[in-house]
């Protein structure tokens, strides 16, 4: 250090000194230490602090008697007790003091005027040489700690500047859109990357208060977690949010703003990063919009309208809604004849004109899948909104379509529910609307249909009866009633009609008219059939056995649906197998449209039943279209007479001569083609009389008897 | 000794309206390092307790003895915590009279001190000075400055002259010290002197005293001598134990006087076993 100093300063001629005035001098020192120790900090020891003014002293005797005398001693002591850091001013005035009275003394010199005189002029030479180090180390320490000042102040800009430049690199630099706000909203500075994403200058941002940055879209979270964050009652956040580019196009943004406290915790600035998605965004907005967009038509898939229609009800901002639910009438025999191009170019064109026809505030087309569309009506007036709509649409499909060079005529059916929308959800509205669409069908299409309960409730029972029936089969609900088939000559019971009953545990005995048509959609006509076919046979045979040749035949009702089952021949061998009857004892009843309408297969198993020695009747004759030519080569053994035929022949006073007429030429007309005639739904004595004198084989009705339990037909052949 | 908080990559203000410790203490060595707002506190300060001259003087004097006391054990690189201005006799001018090549590292974070301590050490290659606040040992342990030039598979001897009665009990001084007392390796020592007084001894010019430097330069903490002994624990301490200071291997019995025994402060050097 600059301090380093040679404190051991060896006394020029020491050893040119007497031993008495070392000693002297020795002792001058020690005493010379313990006055000035303590008056300054030396980095030295008490014997090291003796040592160093020993060599001062003797250096002080030297001079004393040195020739020529000099002062310069005097001086370079005081300058070195400088040095070695006697800087304690206290230290030169007992140094002088100390020097002025013991000096001369210890080291045995007379006082006289000389030495006193040299020993001032030495003290005052040591007083202006340690004032002047002293001056001189002062100015250099106090320069010393000036320039560590200025290093240190230089070192700590620097640092400062480095920081600075460092932030602002990443400020500038950044690719995140940063900007800063004073806490009125100010807009304080914003980054390149900020400046490109909205397309102003940091001069024109300037200009601007954040909140001039509001969005029209803007979630109202977005502007209330502001006016929490510059309240500083919370530090960030973060949103989705839309900007205002300087072009006018959008920017869509996630945005974190954060709140910059002062020193003692006031809100400050605030600061924005903002990271541009709209390329994101658009992206999600594509695929969204594919999503929810049928790509052949453009318009609302059934994804988006179910949306919709799920919003109508979650809002309730109105009170009714309707839908339009519309299918193509017979598109699938353009589809399969002029091809899907064709198909799909026509709902494309059906598309374009039931949005032109439907278009406005509230108003839905979407296509549902395949040909079917449906358009939803927000807050419709009532029911006639809607079909104003159903009809606006029909009239728009009228105009022929032309495409490639067709020219194709299109209808559609349209099923339509409009309701209030409390008390119903759109679950409801959906299924109404479906079902409707199927009336609007089964009424015969190119037309609109409106939901209706009652019908609806029908419907549904019926569903439900269709639904339950195989369930009823297998645990028996179902059974058979009879009814006499009378000879109208003698009265005779010769055969009986099995009728089947459904004993349904809801809604009570249920007659053949409520259910049979339904087994035949479903195809349960073919097991029900065969069940009532088996019972009848069984039937049959106890009756064989009771009553032997007396026995009556069971006459079973055939569906159509079983006449053209494969099996039917095979089922009706091994049943009457099983229950050991001759095929004489069976007739199976089928009606002219079955045995008419027929192609050759099923004529085949009539053929081969008849040959068995089964007896074929027409159900229900004269009703139908029957081919009479044709009937003359089926193998048919019965004709049964329409019941309607008998209206006429019912009155005891007069009978009708037309209905008359009928009977009698189907009479004749069957025995002529050697056919039995039996006469249905017989109900006066009147009716009877007539049918016998016409020449009617057989009577059936309520005038002869009810249908009946076995057990009763038991009691009848036994009187 | 402040700020804390501070980020590291923001150096303290240079801020010569406040008084800073280091230029107090060169002050009171006599030492023209200083600013008048220096002189102006090290005045008050002294004339509140005119004893604290001595003290200053002792805790200097302390340093002497205990880098010698360590030179002696072969301590030949040295770490002085809040080393301030490098005014007179310091811990490298006595180790590398002894050897030259003994090494210091010397701390401060009073930036001019450290400026100055540069300045003047420029050349001499065994010694590094940092600024740092020697309250976070780990980057002080860390830096390049000790990294550099301490070997930590040798013994280090560890100054903690006249710092820590600037660290008050929220600082936690003993887990400081424990910081660095877990750094350096078995054989090294430590020296720690510090203000404090037992108990029946108070005057009350030692809390004028304390409350002039904690208004001017910086909080001042008093401690007991078991307190000042608890700072040692994971040490061994060396004859006498903790000691008031003028009575710690003093280097002549004309050092000590009738004041000695209840001086206010404390010294105490420990070995790492």
């Amino acid at each position: 250090m600059t301090e380093q100093v040679d404190h051991r300063v060896a006394a020029p001629g020491r050893s040119n000194l007497d031993p008495a005035v070392l000693a002297g001098a020795e002792s001058f020192a020690r005493t010379w230490a313990t006055a000035v120790i303590g008056s300054s900090y030396v980095p030295m020891t008490r014997a090291e602090v003796a040592e160093h003014l020993q060599a001062l002293t003797e250096v002080l005797v030297h001079a004393l008697h040195a020739s020529p005398f000099r002062t310069a001693p005097g001086y370079e002591i005081g300058a070195r007790l400088v040095e070695a850091h006697f800087t304690g001013t206290d230290t030169l005035g007992r140094t002088v003091q100390l020097l002025g009275d013991d000096l001369l003394g210890e080291l045995g010199i007379q006082p006289d005027e000389l030495m006193r005189s040299r020993l001032a002029a030495l003290q005052g030479a040591l007083a202006a040489g340690y004032a002047r180090a002293l001056r001189e180390r002062t100015l250099a320490e106090q320069e010393a700690i000036r320039a560590a000042v200025l290093d240190a102040r230089d070192q700590a800009e620097a640092a400062l500047r480095a920081s600075e430049a460092r932030f602002r690199a990443m400020f500038t630099e950044a690719a995140i859109g940063i900007g800063i706000a004073d806490i009125e909203g100010r807009i304080l500075d914003v980054n390149q990357a900020l400046q490109d994403m909205l397309g102003f200058s940091v001069e024109e941002m300037r200009q601007y208060n954040i909140r001039d940055l509001m969005h029209p879209e803007d979630g109202g979270s977005v502007w209330r977690l502001y006016d929490q964050l510059t309240a500083g009652e919370c530090d960030h956040y973060r949103a989705e949010k839309r900007f205002r580019r300087a072009d006018g196009e959008q920017v869509w943004t996630h945005l974190t703003l954060s709140l910059v406290r002062d020193d003692h915790g006031d809100p400050q600035y605030q600061v924005a990063m903002i990271e541009d998605v709209t390329d994101r965004h658009l992206l999600q907005n594509r695929l969204r919009y594919q999503a929810l967009h049928d790509p052949l038509t453009g318009l609302p898939n059934r994804a988006l309208f179910l949306e919709r229609l799920g919003r109508v009800f979650n809002n309730r901002a109105r009170h009714r809604a309707g839908l339009c639910y519309l299918d193509l009438d017979g598109f699938k025999v353009i589809n399969d004849s002029l091809g899907h191009d064709i198909g799909d170019q026509l709902l494309v064109e059906v598309g374009r004109r039931l949005d032109h026809s439907v278009s406005g505030e509230g108003k839905l087309v979407a296509r549902m899948g395949g040909d079917e569309f449906v358009i939803l009506v927000e807050g419709s007036q009532d029911t006639q909104d809607i079909v104003n709509v159903a009809d606006r649409v029909l009239r728009e499909l009228e105009s022929p379509i032309r495409i490639g060079g067709h020219e194709l005529t299109v209808s559609a059916s349209i099923g339509i529910v409009e309701r209030a929308l409390s008390g119903t959800t759109a679950a409801d509205l959906m299924r109404d609307a479906d079902i409707t669409l199927y009336w609007a069908k089964a009424d015969g299409k190119s037309r609109w249909a409106l939901y209706n309960p009652e019908r609806n409730a029908k419907e549904v029972a019926r569903f439900t009866l269709s639904a339950t029936m195989p369930a009823a089969l297998e645990r028996d609900e179902f059974y058979v009633d009879y009814q006499p088939l009378v000879r109208l000559e003698d009265s005779t019971v010769v055969g009986v009609e099995a009728l089947v009953r459904w004993q349904h545990p809801e809604f009570g005995r249920l007659a053949p008219d409520r259910f049979i048509e339904l087994a035949e959609e479903t195809g349960l006509i073919v097991p029900l059939g065969r069940w009532v076919l088996r019972k009848a046979c069984e039937q049959a045979r106890r009756w064989l056995e009771e009553f032997g040749d007396a026995a009556p035949f069971v006459s079973v009702n055939l569906a159509v649906r079983q006449s053209r089952d494969p099996e039917l021949v095979r089922d009706v061998k091994r049943i009457l197998d099983e229950c050991a009857l001759p095929p004489h004892h069976l007739q199976l009843e089928l009606t002219e449209s079955a045995i008419m309408g027929t192609a050759d297969e099923p004529l085949e198993a009539l053929r081969a039943l008849s040959e068995m020695g089964v007896r074929i009747a027409i159900d229900d004759f004269g009703t139908g279209y029957s081919n009479l030519a044709y009937l003359k080569h089926l193998p048919v053994h019965e004709l049964k007479i329409a019941g309607s035929f008998m209206e006429g022949l019912r009155a005891a006073d007069e009978e009708d001569a037309v209905d008359v007429q009928i009977v009698s030429t189907l009479v004749q007309l069957a025995h002529a083609l050697q056919l039995g005639v039996t006469a249905e739904g017989v109900e006066t004595p009147a009716q009877a009389k007539r049918l016998h004198r016409i020449g009617c084989d057989t009577g059936q009705g309520w005038f002869f008897a009810k249908p009946m339990k076995p057990e009763s037909i038991d009691e009848l052949l036994r009187r | 000794m402040d700020s804390v908080e501070r980020p590291n990559w923001a150096p303290d203000d240079i801020d010569l309206g406040r008084p800073s410790i280091a230029r107090v203490y060169d002050y009171w060595l006599g030492g023209a390092h200083n600013f008048a707002v220096d002189r102006a506190v090290g005045d008050k300060v002294l004339a509140d307790v005119p004893v604290l001259k001595s003290v200053i003087l002792n805790h200097r004097a302390f340093l002497r003895r205990a880098v010698r006391f360590m030179l002696s054990q072969g301590i030949r690189q040295f770490l002085d915590l809040g080393s301030g201005i490098p005014t007179v006799g310091n811990v490298h001018e006595i180790a590398q009279s002894t050897d030259p090549d003994a090494r210091v590292v010397y701390v401060d974070v009073d930036p001019v001190a450290v400026a100055h301590s540069r300045a003047i050490l420029t050349g001499n290659e065994l010694v590094n000075v940092l600024q740092t606040d020697v309250r976070d040992a780990k980057q002080v342990l860390e830096s390049t400055e000790v990294q550099s030039l301490l070997d930590f598979d040798r013994p280090i001897g560890v100054l903690m002259v006249a710092l820590l009665h600037f660290v008050p009990d929220s600082d936690d001084p003993h887990g400081i010290v424990a910081d660095y007392r877990d750094a350096i390796p078995s054989g090294s020592f430590l020296a720690i002197s510090h203000a404090g007084y037992e108990e029946g001894e108070w005057d009350p010019a030692w809390d004028d005293a304390k409350t002039t430097y904690n208004r001017g330069v910086s909080e001042m903490t008093y401690r007991r001598k078991q307190e000042v002994q608890a700072l040692f624990d994971g040490f061994e301490l060396v004859e006498p134990g903790v000691a008031r200071l003028p009575l710690w291997r003093p280097e002549s019995p004309d050092d000590l006087d009738e004041n000695s025994a209840h001086f206010l402060s404390f010294g105490a050097v420990g070995r790492k076993p």
